[in-house]
């Protein structure tokens, strides 16, 4: 969270985690979102490490510096797959599962395009450990919508024409539709503060304000 | 980020049995994973302590208030009993951050932040903070960093928690597998850059931040935090100023005046509390107590500006502590 600007631009930016190894993220995102390609690449992966520091026991679990085999609940579904300690949830479900519609843009958890909700709450996925999402219920963009229906904050963004080059619409959206679960009713004041971490260079705030207001109605009549 | 190895702790005793080995602990992880990916810190081993429920919780005591040091920054903000009688603490965390970060971020962990120096917080530059002899700072882009008490370290105190902590003089707990639990005053809690720069605060490496005691207020006290960035929201503290103020009537029989980023450790301005001291709370003695906070200031080539925002920052977080002002619009979040 470097919300000031560095001293000058030649600083490294720190590099992606691969979260799978021996496997190019291109290669594995041809297999996403098929449960059975997951599981495969399971075969042979160390589960928790028992050498390197000493075994798990009731109250310390061991894990890591290797991968190793976790099931994370994602919009409602156990997802098998393997990562390390370092993995944020951020990577593991873009690079992990495919799940691109989380986006990574700051990487510190400065501008919040990476909002995903870990049991309801919204959080940065990349400032969050994937071992950190375990035993929790993780909803992301993917799953705010159901087959048969839009999420009204998402139905509202469209009528508001609330984005333009769409890249913090994710994180922007699960920032509102949190807001409108915990206060069904919320006001304009709210709703500023529900987005004051979600970053848009285009500007697009008056029309994701009227747009959260709007779906906010829509969920009030609904219920 | 380098490869490590993580022990997952349920209990505190499972977790000071860890602490070996330069092993380091996670919380919330908000600065430490922001600094392990900018390079500076590279731990083989994190000890996770997140999901030690004893350490969780906000629990009234007859003397006043216990955290539990993973009590987050959100709980707190939200925490009826603190928005009523500790008013500037629930300000100051209510406007750290973000919202999904304060819902995370631990109180503990934001007291034990390391400093706010993008030369400190670079892998690139190794400065006197890093065991070298230089200091960047001084002869570079020093816009955000402090104004006085610095010695031969400019950096800031990243804690708005801490400028909250302060005021009401809370005390930190520090729990070892060694020698139990001890508490050190927060004011005795951090360490000047020129007493040892390269220790930020008095915790050894096989302590744990436990809790944090805060005693009861007196009757009559009245407090506000308010915090000033270049941002609206989520930004670093420029100016931060956390006003306490024990009122006897229409008089202030004791006054708390204290400063985030003016310098590396959190300070009281003992020379704006004697300003206050035994009169009442006007906009005359709020200016002149604003004006009195910048005795000894010593602004680096590029932070002149804040000479001129802390008595601002002061003066209008005096009145609003005193029920005279609206909070200010052009304050951070």
């Amino acid at each position: 969270m470097s919300g000031h600007q560095p001293p000058h631009k030649e600083l490294p930016e720190a590099s992606s985690t691969p979260a799978t190894k021996g496997i190019t993220r291109r290669g594995f995102l041809k297999g996403a979102g098929i449960t059975a390609a997951g599981t495969a690449l399971l075969d042979g992966v160390h589960g928790l490490q028992q050498e390197a520091h000493g075994a798990t026991t009731r109250d310390v679990k061991e894990y890591g510096p290797e991968a190793f085999p976790v099931t994370l609940n994602i919009n409602g579904t156990e997802h098998a797959l393997h990562v390390e300690p370092r993995t944020t949830l951020a990577e593991a479900l873009r690079n992990g599962l495919g799940m691109t519609g989380t986006k990574i843009s700051c990487d510190r958890g400065v501008c919040s395009s990476c909002t995903v909700w870990l049991d309801k709450m919204p959080v940065n996925s990349c400032m969050t450990l994937a071992v950190d999402a375990i035993g929790h219920r993780i909803t992301t963009i993917e799953g705010l919508s159901t087959d048969s229906e839009v999420h009204p904050v998402q139905a509202a963004f469209v009528r508001h024409d609330a984005m333009q080059c769409g890249f913090c619409t994710p994180g922007m959206v699960m920032s509102c539709a949190a807001l409108i679960e915990r206060n069904p009713h919320p006001t304009e004041a709210d709703v500023r503060v529900a987005i004051s971490g979600n970053l848009c260079r285009c500007g697009t705030y008056p029309k994701v304000f009227a747009a959260t207001l709007d779906a906010a109605g829509q969920h009030a009549s609904k219920a | 980020m380098n490869s490590f190895s993580l022990a997952d702790c349920s209990t505190v005793e499972a977790a000071l049995s860890q602490l070996k080995n330069g092993a380091v602990v996670k919380a919330g992880g908000v600065d430490l994973l922001d600094r392990m990916k900018n390079g500076t810190d590279t731990p083989d081993r994190l000890v996770n302590i997140r999901n030690i429920r004893e350490l969780r919780g906000v629990q009234a005591t007859p003397d006043g208030l216990t955290l539990g040091a993973l009590t987050t920054l959100a709980e707190i903000a939200d925490h009826p009993t603190i928005r009523a009688q500790y008013t500037i603490l629930s300000d100051a965390c209510g406007r750290a951050a973000t919202p999904h970060i304060r819902n995370v971020a631990t109180i503990g962990g934001n007291v034990l932040q390391e400093l706010q120096c993008w030369y400190f917080r670079s892998a690139e530059f190794q400065c006197i903070r890093k065991g070298k002899d230089q200091c960047f700072a001084f002869s570079g882009l020093n816009q955000y960093h402090a104004i006085m008490d610095y010695g031969g370290c400019p950096s800031v105190a990243p804690s708005s928690g801490a400028v909250a902590l302060l005021a009401l003089n809370a005390t930190i707990e520090l729990t070892s597998a060694a020698k139990g639990k001890r508490t050190v005053a927060i004011k005795d809690f951090y360490v000047q850059p020129d007493a040892n720069p390269h220790r930020f605060n008095v915790k050894a490496d096989d302590e744990l931040l436990t809790a944090i005691h805060i005693p009861k207020t007196a009757p009559g006290t009245r407090s506000a935090y308010q915090k000033y960035g270049e941002k609206e929201s989520h930004d670093w503290a420029i100016a931060d100023a956390g006003i306490l103020l024990e009122m006897d009537g229409e008089v202030c029989r004791r006054a708390v005046v204290t400063m985030g980023a003016a310098s590396p450790v959190v300070r009281r301005s003992t020379e704006a509390e004697a300003v206050l001291t035994g009169k009442p709370i006007t906009r005359d003695t709020a200016r002149a107590a604003g004006q009195a906070s910048m005795t000894g200031a010593m602004p680096l080539s590029m932070n002149g500006y804040k000479v001129q925002l802390f008595p601002t920052a002061i003066y209008r977080t005096i009145l609003l502590a005193a029920g005279q002002m609206e909070r200010d619009p052009s304050a951070a979040g």
